[in-house]
């Protein structure tokens, strides 16, 4: 079944919201001169063969997933983001959404 | 997405990656790297504005007009950004044509390269590694699995895009459209026509009264 491609339904340009909210985030810093289109594509290359070494990579969640993650090395290295930054900031928004009331719109405390 | 469960008492937790995600844009965002409202217009941009009906006004012009179509070929980039379409990654464009005796059929080996400005985001199975891995090895056979047969006699090129060049398909004109004008003519141009996995459509049968 991995070599069956299919291609029947149309789909939306992203399936899930973090996927738009990533790739926008790249392509926002690659046009404000963070790095080069051709630097994105020869770090995001190697992540996707990495990943893909293991199983097929369907082309869907699991690219984005190696999206996120080519991207977070990314920032690491450029000093931009810090592993232990990326985590402290993450816990603040899980800790935001647990006590936001369902319906609200969800803030970061402070 | 609207979620509309009365029984969640605190808002839904997104998915781990999304919290990395959000992670990312406050800390660039604190730091004044990014600008939260051009983040908006990106994902605007690519989820509403433009798509494959980009790249169908274009193969219908060049199909309607022999002077576009010869500059298409022979110099897309300047061509394309008449229309308003330009890669905002700095890539040059391609228009490979395809003829009776040459198909062409667009892949991206290393990642996921692909004309944004003239087709959107990718489809899935563009960027899953069946497809890339397979339309250099078999391209008639992935040709096969989506339903296209072509003649013998017709010869399969395959282009793999790279982040400076990325290809676009001009699919041959379907028979019986002479009549139709550009805008009737991009409606037979699918997306995946384009990338080469698909012929243009034939133009419907027109109902009722003919011999």
């Amino acid at each position: 079944m991995t070599e069956c491609i299919s291609h029947s339904a149309p789909e939306p340009a992203f399936l899930e919201p973090w996927h738009a909210q990533v790739f926008a985030l790249t392509v926002h810093l690659n046009e404000a001169g963070r790095f080069s289109w051709a630097d994105w594509v020869e770090r995001f290359s190697t992540t996707l063969r990495r990943h893909g070494l293991a199983r097929d990579l369907d082309g869907g969640a699991d690219y984005f997933n190696a999206w996120l993650e080519t991207l977070e090395a990314f920032l690491v290295e450029a000093g931009t983001a810090s592993p232990r930054e990326v985590e402290l900031t993450q816990r603040d928004w899980e800790e935001a959404y647990l006590r936001t009331p369902h319906g609200e719109p969800v803030h970061l405390a402070g | 997405m609207p979620h509309d469960h009365s029984d969640h008492p605190h808002a839904l937790l997104p998915p781990e990656p999304a919290l990395r995600v959000k992670a990312l844009e406050t800390i660039l965002t604190r730091k004044g790297l990014i600008d939260p409202a051009a983040l908006d217009e990106i994902i605007d941009t690519y989820q509403n504005k433009i798509g494959p009906q980009n790249g169908a006004r274009v193969v219908a012009r060049a199909w309607s007009d022999p002077a576009f179509k010869a500059a298409l070929l022979a110099d897309a980039d300047p061509v394309l950004a008449d229309l308003g379409y330009y890669g905002r990654q700095g890539e040059h464009m391609v228009v490979v044509e395809n003829t009776p005796q040459q198909h062409n059929m667009v892949v991206c080996t290393l990642c996921s390269c692909y004309p944004w400005p003239l087709l959107g985001i990718p489809p899935g199975w563009y960027k899953s590694d069946a497809y890339r891995a397979r339309a250099v090895r078999e391209p008639r056979k992935v040709l096969a699995d989506f339903g296209v047969m072509l003649p013998a006699e017709s010869a399969v090129r395959v282009w793999d895009s790279t982040a400076e060049v990325r290809y676009l398909v001009l699919p041959m004109r379907p028979a019986r459209t002479e009549d139709m004008d550009e805008a009737a003519l991009a409606a037979l141009v699918s997306r995946d026509s384009m990338i080469g996995t698909a012929l243009a459509h034939a133009p419907q049968k027109k109902s009722g009264a003919s011999g």
